[in-house]
C-alpha cells in the first residue's frame, strides 16, 4: 500500500514535470525572439538553474549531514572550467562546428559529466582528510580550498585567457565552446531545465535511501551512528563527493551562461550572488534539510539580487532609502535577519514540498494554525 | 576441563591507560551464548570504560577482545557492531529528528547492499531491500512495544520508551552480544518492570547474550545469572548473585570499611 502511494507520487510528479516542460517548450517557440523574454527571462532562468543545483548540493552536506562546507563555489569553479575547456578543446580539434552541429549535444553532455566527475574527485581528495576528523575542520579546510583553487586555476597555463594554450586570439576563454549567447540560451533552455530536474531528482533519491538515513543519523549523533554499525567516515566522504559532483554540474551550467569565465566570480571577494558564503545563506534561508527549500531559496535570492540591481522601482525610492541599495550585502543581511526572526528554521524547515501531499499538508497546517489561534484566544479569556 | 562451549564474547587481560591513569586493567570476562551477565561496581570504577573497550570506542592498550574466538584488534566501532556487538548508552543517544522507524532502519544499514547507482535510479534491488528492512524494523518495534509510534519523531517519546527504542535499534544490528549501559537509570518502578519484561522477551526470542551495567541492585540480583564486580578498573569478585551479595570485598567497595 505504501509502495503504491510512492509510485503514484512518482507518476504525478513525472506528469506535472512533463506538462510544465512542454508548456515551456511551446512558450520558447512562440516568444523565442521576443525582447524581454530573450534578454531577461531566459538568462534569469539559466542563472536560477545553476543556483538551485548549487544550493541543493550544499544542502546535502550542510543540512542533511550537518557539516559546514564554506568552499562550495570552489568545486563549482572546477566544474565550470572543466566543462569550458573540454568543449573548447573539442571545438578546436574540429569535433564539432557551431552550436547547431548535432555533435555539439554529445560534447555538451560529455563536458557536463566530466565537470561533475572531476569536481567529485577533487571533493573526495579534500574530504578524505577533512571528514575523518571531528568538529569544524571541514569548514576550515574548505574555506582554504575555496581560496586556493582560484589561484591554482589562475596559474594553470591552459586555463588562462587563451584557453588550452592553443593560441586563440579571442579574449574570451571559450566563446567558441560552451558559452551561450542570448539566442543560444533560448535554444538550449530545455537542456538546462532537464539537467536541473535530473540533478534535483538524483539528490532526492540519494536523501531518500540508506545514504540519506545514514547521514541524517550522523548529523543527529555521530557516536550513536557508529554504534549502529554506520561507517561514519565512509558515508561522510561519499556524501561530500556526491555533493561535489552536483556542484560541478552547477559549474558547467554556469559556464554555459557566460561568454567568458573569470576566477574572480568564484572568489570570496565576489560581491555578487555567486559566493560560497552566499550559498550557505541560501541553504539556511530555505531550511537545512529541505531540498525543495533550497531550490526555492535560490530562486528567491536570485530574484532579490536581480531586483536590487536592475529593478526600475529602486529609482523611484527616496534617495535616503536608495542609499542602502548601493550596498546589496546590507539588503541580504536584512532579509536574513527577518527570516531568522520569524522562521528560525528557514522558510521550509525540514519540510519537503510534494505535489501529492500538498493538499493534506496544507489542511494540517491550517488546522494547526486554527488550534494555535484558539489557544491564544482561550489564554486571553482566562486572563 | 569443565568448559562446555566457546564463549561468544571473551576478553583476555584487557586494559586501557589514559596518560598515567589505568582506567581498566587485567579485565577478563567470558560470556556464553544466551547468558545474562551483570557488571557492577561503584561510580568511577571503570564500567563504561569496559563498554567502550568492548565496542571499539577506545582501543585497548593491552589485551584483546574476542568474539566467537576471533580477535577484534584494530577494528573500528562500526566494524565491532557489524561483527556482532551492539550497545545502548547510559545517557540516551537517539537520532532525535528522525522518526522512530527510521532510527531502527539506520541500524539495518549493513543489510542494505545496494550501491549508489541503485539508490539513485531506484532499481528493483533497492525496492526489495528497503521493503525487507522496513518489515524487519517494524517487527522489532512490535517486539519492543513501539509499533504505535513508528511515525513520530524519536525526541517526542517519553523517557522509558526512548530506552526501549534504543534497545530496538541495537537489536536491528543482528548482534550476538548486547551491551546495556544502565538501562534502568532514571526510570520509575513501573518503567523498570516494563523494561525487565522487554529484556526477558528479547532473550527468549533472540537467544542472545547480554552484558548489563546497572546500579539498580534489585534488578541486577533479579535477572542476572552471573555478576562480575569491578572497582578501580580491577575485577574484585565474580560469581552468582548470592555469592556476590555476601562477598566481603564487594561490600567493602560499596559501603567502605
Amino acid at each position: 500500500m505504501n509502495l503504491k502511494k510512492t509510485s503514484n507520487g512518482y507518476l504525478l510528479n513525472t506528469v506535472v514535470i512533463v506538462l510544465l516542460f512542454t508548456a515551456f517548450q511551446i512558450l520558447t517557440k512562440v516568444k523565442g525572439s521576443d525582447g524581454s523574454f530573450k534578454l531577461v527571462l531566459v538568462p534569469s532562468l539559466w542563472q536560477c538553474c545553476y543556483l538551485m543545483v548549487l544550493a541543493c548540493s550544499l544542502n546535502l552536506v550542510l543540512g542533511f549531514m550537518g557539516q559546514l562546507s564554506l568552499g562550495h563555489c570552489g568545486f563549482m569553479a572546477v566544474g565550470a572550467y572543466t566543462a569550458a575547456l573540454l568543449s573548447l578543446a573539442c571545438e578546436r580539434s574540429g569535433f564539432f562546428t557551431g552550436k547547431s552541429d548535432p555533435m555539439f549535444l554529445l560534447v555538451m553532455i560529455a563536458s557536463f559529466l566530466a565537470a561533475g566527475t572531476l569536481s567529485a574527485l577533487l571533493s573526495l581528495l579534500v574530504g578524505i582528510p577533512a571528514l575523518r576528523l571531528k568538529g569544524d575542520y571541514l569548514a576550515i579546510i574548505t574555506l582554504g580550498f575555496g581560496m586556493i583553487i582560484v589561484n591554482i586555476i589562475n596559474n594553470l597555463p591552459f586555463c588562462g585567457q587563451d584557453g588550452l594554450a592553443l593560441g586563440s586570439a579571442a579574449a574570451s576563454l571559450y566563446k567558441n565552446g560552451l558559452g551561450f549567447g542570448s539566442k543560444a540560451k533560448v535554444q538550449f533552455l530545455w537542456f538546462a531545465l532537464i539537467v536541473t530536474i535530473l540533478s534535483l531528482t538524483l539528490m532526492f533519491m540519494f536523501v531518500r535511501s540508506k545514504y540519506g538515513r545514514a547521514i541524517r543519523a550522523i548529523r543527529d549523533d555521530e557516536i550513536a551512528a557508529s554504534a549502529s554499525g554506520v561507517n561514519v567516515a565512509g558515508f561522510k566522504v561519499l556524501t561530500f563527493a556526491y555533493s561535489g559532483f552536483f556542484a560541478g554540474i552547477a559549474g558547467a551550467l554556469y559556464a554555459c551562461t557566460n561568454a567568458t569565465l573569470s576566477t574572480s566570480s568564484f572568489a570570496f571577494t565576489n560581491g555578487g550572488i555567486l559566493n560560497s558564503t552566499f550559498v550557505v545563506v541560501m541553504v539556511v534561508l530555505g531550511g537545512m534539510g529541505s531540498l525543495t527549500g533550497s531550490a526555492v531559496a535560490a530562486a528567491i535570492m536570485f530574484f532579490v539580487n536581480y531586483q536590487i540591481k536592475n529593478g526600475t522601482w529602486v529609482d523611484l525610492l527616496p534617495s535616503s532609502v536608495k542609499g542602502i541599495f548601493e550596498y546589496p550585502m546590507l539588503v541580504y543581511a536584512l532579509v536574513l535577519i527577518v527570516v531568522i526572526l520569524f522562521r528560525p528554521k528557514g522558510i521550509f524547515g525540514s519540510y519537503e514540498f510534494s505535489l501529492q501531499n500538498l493538499i493534506p499538508d496544507l489542511r494540517r497546517a491550517a488546522a494547526q494554525r486554527k488550534a494555535a489561534r484558539q489557544e491564544r484566544k482561550e489564554a486571553r479569556a482566562n486572563g | 576441563m569443565v568448559e562446555k562451549k566457546t564463549p561468544v564474547l571473551e576478553t583476555r587481560k584487557l586494559g586501557v591507560t589514559f596518560g598515567g591513569l589505568r582506567a581498566v586493567s587485567n579485565f577478563n570476562i567470558q560470556i556464553y551464548p544466551g547468558e545474562l551477565v551483570g557488571l557492577i561496581g561503584p561510580n568511577g570504577a571503570g564500567k563504561t570504560s569496559v563498554f567502550n573497550l568492548l565496542t571499539g570506542v577506545y582501543s585497548p592498550t593491552e589485551g584483546t577482545v574476542l568474539l566467537d574466538g576471533v580477535p577484534l584488534n584494530g577494528k573500528k566501532t562500526h566494524q565491532f557492531v557489524q561483527a556482532g556487538i551492539a550497545r545502548t548508552f547510559q545517557n540516551i543517544r537517539l537520532f532525535k529528528e528522525m522518526t522512530v522507524l527510521e532510527n531502527v532502519m539506520v541500524a539495518c544499514t549493513k543489510d542494505l547492499s545496494y550501491g549508489l547507482f541503485s539508490a539513485s535510479f531506484r532499481t528493483p534491488k533497492y525496492w526489495q531491500q528497503e521493503q525487507k528492512v522496513a518489515e524487519k524494523s517494524i517487527r522489532l518495534l512490535e517486539i519492543c512495544g513501539l509499533s504505535d509510534v513508528a511515525g513520530l519523531p524519536a525526541a517526542s517519546l517519553p523517557y522509558g520508551r526512548q530506552r526501549k527504542l534504543e534497545i530496538a535499534r541495537a537489536l536491528a544490528t543482528d548482534m550476538k552480544v548486547l551491551l546495556l549501559d544502565e538501562p534502568a537509570a532514571g526510570m520509575n518502578p513501573t518503567e523498570t518492570a516494563e523494561l525487565l519484561a522487554c529484556i526477558q522477551v528479547i532473550r527468549k526470542t533472540f537467544g542472545i547474550a547480554i552484558l548489563l551495567i546497572e546500579h539498580d541492585m534489585s534488578l541486577v540480583m533479579n535477572i542476572c545469572e552471573r555478576i562480575q564486580v569491578i572497582d578501580y578498573g580491577q575485577t574484585i569478585a565474580s560469581g552468582s548473585p548470592e555469592e556476590i551479595a555476601t562477598n566481603k570485598r564487594v561490600i567493602a567497595a560499596y559501603l567502605g570499611e
